[in-house]
């Protein structure tokens, strides 16, 4: 049986009841999951045997601005054992802008995270070090949200003085 | 001329102290190099054999701020980083020369975005800016010829009132 | 030496390398152990990487790499310019390996947009792809080999990575920051005297690896310092994330030009250097292994590489060239359509990547099917091999944590977007 229909098959039996939604462009494969089962869906995809999505090669988010839940979070995991890759999107909540953490099943989402938070202000419930990635702490805004502009805002980096 | 020739025809020379001391200034500038990003690279390429900036007196790359007379800052500036520069060219005794190498440097180049410096002449005297992205070795060569030229023609009544400045912290 | 001033280092840094032991406080840190700034200036972290250590006498408890000081804003430029306008962008993320990236991105756009480059344009990429990681291992090496005192090797690699920026700026008329690819092929044929040239050039690689490795692996202190130093298990690579060679020398055999082929690495035949021991001397290893492999990939790529032409006959999609738009009344039309509305692909995402000499760059594009990206991320290896450096480093001496960032080969360009 094709890789493809043995992952789909697995996780609907895993995860019944319509929680999952599946969707394909070009050749990948995309899932989307609820919010309450992101961390318990990424375990079993990385602890199952069949499956075995070991490495975590990028987590990501993504601002759609004007859409009703803004942010949605994209991990892409790999399975060294059958060479697939898979997109599992979950979106984040509206209100505080918080999703779970995924470091407890993957180490690497430990950065990855971080990245996003400094770039979108998504906050990582349990995260064990969640500060800023690659701004100073003292940045007060999101630069990948799509309502800041390209040049920045001026004054909001300090520059030391020319003497 | 042959040093040697000269000494013995006649065994002495007049000279003024301003030229003989910007020759030797000029013959052995020390760089610090500065490497940020892609022009580090190239800045590499320079201290290696093909290019071998050993001809012009400056091989001797001292990654400490305190031996250094001129300041090759080679790559992009960001904001983030723009303290750490600054602080090291307060570190560096006078006199002191800042090249800009590269478009990002000198200008903010192709990055127009919220990080990066707009050319950091913004917050740092400099003395050459140097086309490119990054410019090839020669260039920068150039660049040491130029500001070779430049330490020649400093007189040390430029430098009488120069305090040391404080220094900042990051 | 000054004394590290505690308003330096960030409090949130400070709590970071704390964490072990929540009960302390930076005093009394300061006063049994000490805390040492390495960076962001510093001749041995490669660039502009900043690691905030702990350490007790000589030893690192812990380790804080702190990034950033690199960040362009790669990803929020990406959403403000055009497909075509990004590639020179890419040049200078693995800044050792432009052609590399170039490859990665436009193959991760084309895949995107649906358009297929033809055969020769493919090979071309391919033996570019292996010049520049050949390029960017003789640096690491020579770089590593620098950081634990051996400056020969530096000179050496930097001599044979001279020829390679030789053959490129033949090939694409810049020997540093390429731009080679276009959306649909290459810029530019590579005529037959240039292959010549490259055939010449890999011919005496192998040597010339002979010779490097014969200064390095028998030499003592070269081996001492780096056997056992930064030991990570294949369990623990995964888990970090770690790909390329960082991850091989932990005894994984994992490279993405096997696992998905992209391009004609499937009609290729090479080996994947694997290590089993995990430490800097491996990682030495796979490098000096890989260099090897592709020199047979571009001989291979020399010997099959077909005639026809470099770029797609697409003209919806690619851009045409600028002999023919001033001549040709629809080439110009194309032309005026790509450059102002630019490429339209489809609303949808894709996720490509590529085996580079650092591990697995990515591109993660959002499309909406306008002239730019949506979004767009890129998945840098050495962003995510980065992260390891703060488990390896525990237990060693501060001194190992030079030659174990020297083996981690990161290049903050890509690190810091």
């Amino acid at each position: 049986m094709d890789f493809k229909e043995l992952l789909k098959n697995v996780l609907t039996e895993q995860f019944p009841g319509g929680k999952l939604q599946f969707s394909e462009f070009t050749d990948e494969l995309t899932v989307t999951v609820s919010r309450d089962i992101y961390v318990e869906f990424c375990a079993f995809l990385k602890t199952d045997e069949r499956l075995a999505f070991v490495l975590l090669e990028d987590l990501t988010a993504i601002d759609w601005a004007t859409r009703k839940s803004r942010f949605t979070v994209v991990a892409h995991v790999f399975s060294i054992a059958n060479s697939s890759r898979l997109k599992v999107k979950a979106p984040v909540d509206d209100k505080d802008f918080s999703i779970d953490t995924v470091t407890t099943v993957w180490q690497t989402a430990n950065w990855h995270e971080r990245e996003v938070f400094d770039m979108y202000g998504i906050i990582f419930k349990n995260h064990p070090d969640l500060r800023r990635m690659y701004m100073p702490e003292e940045f007060a805004y999101h630069p990948l949200r799509k309502e800041f502009p390209l040049m920045g805002i001026p004054g909001s980096l300090p520059l030391p003085k020319k003497s | 001329m042959g040093l040697e020739a000269k000494l013995k025809q006649d065994g002495y020379m007049t000279t003024t102290i301003d030229a003989i001391v910007g020759w030797a200034r000029k013959s052995s500038v020390w760089p610090m190099p500065m490497g940020i990003s892609c022009c580090a690279i190239e800045m590499m390429a320079v201290g290696g054999p093909k290019y071998d900036i050993a001809r012009f007196g400056s091989e001797v790359m001292r990654f400490t701020p305190r031996q250094c007379d001129l300041m090759i800052v080679a790559g992009t500036v960001t904001y983030k980083m723009s303290k750490v520069v600054r602080m090291i060219y307060d570190q560096m005794p006078e006199p002191k020369w800042v090249i800009a190498m590269g478009a990002c440097t000198s200008t903010g180049g192709m990055y127009r975005s919220y990080s990066v410096v707009q050319g950091i002449d913004q917050f740092l005297p400099v003395d050459i800016y140097l086309a490119g992205c990054p410019p090839r070795p020669d260039n920068l060569l150039n660049a040491l010829m130029l500001i070779q030229e430049k330490i020649g023609k400093t007189r040390a009544r430029d430098y009488d009132d120069i305090k040391q400045p404080e220094i900042i912290s990051l | 030496m000054e004394k590290l001033k505690k308003e330096i280092v960030h409090p949130k840094i400070i709590q970071a390398l704390l964490e072990q032991d929540n009960n302390l406080t930076v005093e009394d840190v300061l006063d049994n152990e000490m805390i040492l700034n390495m960076g962001p200036q510093h001749p041995a972290t490669h660039g502009v990487l900043r690691v905030v250590l702990r350490l007790d006498g000589e030893t690192v408890i812990a380790c804080v790499p702190e990034l950033g000081y690199l960040h362009r804003g790669y990803e929020k430029m990406a959403e403000n310019m055009g497909y075509l306008e990004y590639i020179p962008h890419t040049d200078r993320l693995d800044y050792l390996s432009p052609p590399a990236n170039n490859v990665a991105y436009v193959l991760a756009v084309e895949k995107l947009a649906g358009i297929e480059a033809p055969k020769r344009a493919q090979y071309i990429r391919m033996i570019m792809s292996e010049l520049a990681r050949m390029g960017s291992h003789l640096i690491a090496i020579g770089a590593l080999a620098m950081d634990v005192g051996a400056l020969t090797v530096f000179l050496w690699t930097m001599r044979e990575r001279e020829k390679i920026l030789n053959l490129y700026d033949v090939i694409c008329g810049a020997r540093f920051t390429t731009s080679y690819t276009r959306i649909g092929g290459v810029a530019q044929d590579i005529d037959s005297a240039t292959l010549i040239n490259i055939r010449e050039f890999i011919d005496q690689v192998d040597e010339n690896v002979d010779e490097i490795e014969k200064l390095l692996n028998s030499n003592r202190i070269f081996i001492e310092r780096l056997e056992g130093v930064g030991v990570i298990n294949a369990q623990d690579a995964i888990d970090f994330g770690l790909t390329g060679p960082s991850l091989r020398g932990s005894g994984v055999e994992f490279d993405l030009r096997r696992a998905t082929p992209y391009m004609f690495y499937n009609e290729m035949d090479f080996k994947i250097p694997v290590y089993k021991e995990g430490d800097c001397l491996a990682r030495y290893f796979v490098r000096a292994d890989e260099v090897r492999e592709s020199v047979k990939i571009v001989r291979q790529c020399l010997d099959k590489i077909p005639q026809g032409p470099v770029l797609a006959n697409q003209p919806k999609k690619v851009m045409p060239r600028k002999v023919e738009v001033y001549t040709r009344m629809e080439e110009l039309i194309h032309d005026f359509m790509l450059v102002n509305f630019g490429l339209n692909p489809p609303v949808g995402e894709i996720y490509h990547a590529v085996e580079n000499s650092k591990g697995e760059l990515g591109f993660y594009i959002v499309s909406k099917g306008e002239g730019h990206p949506w979004k767009m991320k890129i998945r840098s290896p050495s962003f995510v091999n980065l992260q390891a450096l703060s488990k390896l480093c525990i237990g060693h001496l501060i001194s190992d944590v030079v030659a174990i960032i020297g083996s981690l080969d990161p290049v903050m360009g890509e690190a810091d977007k």
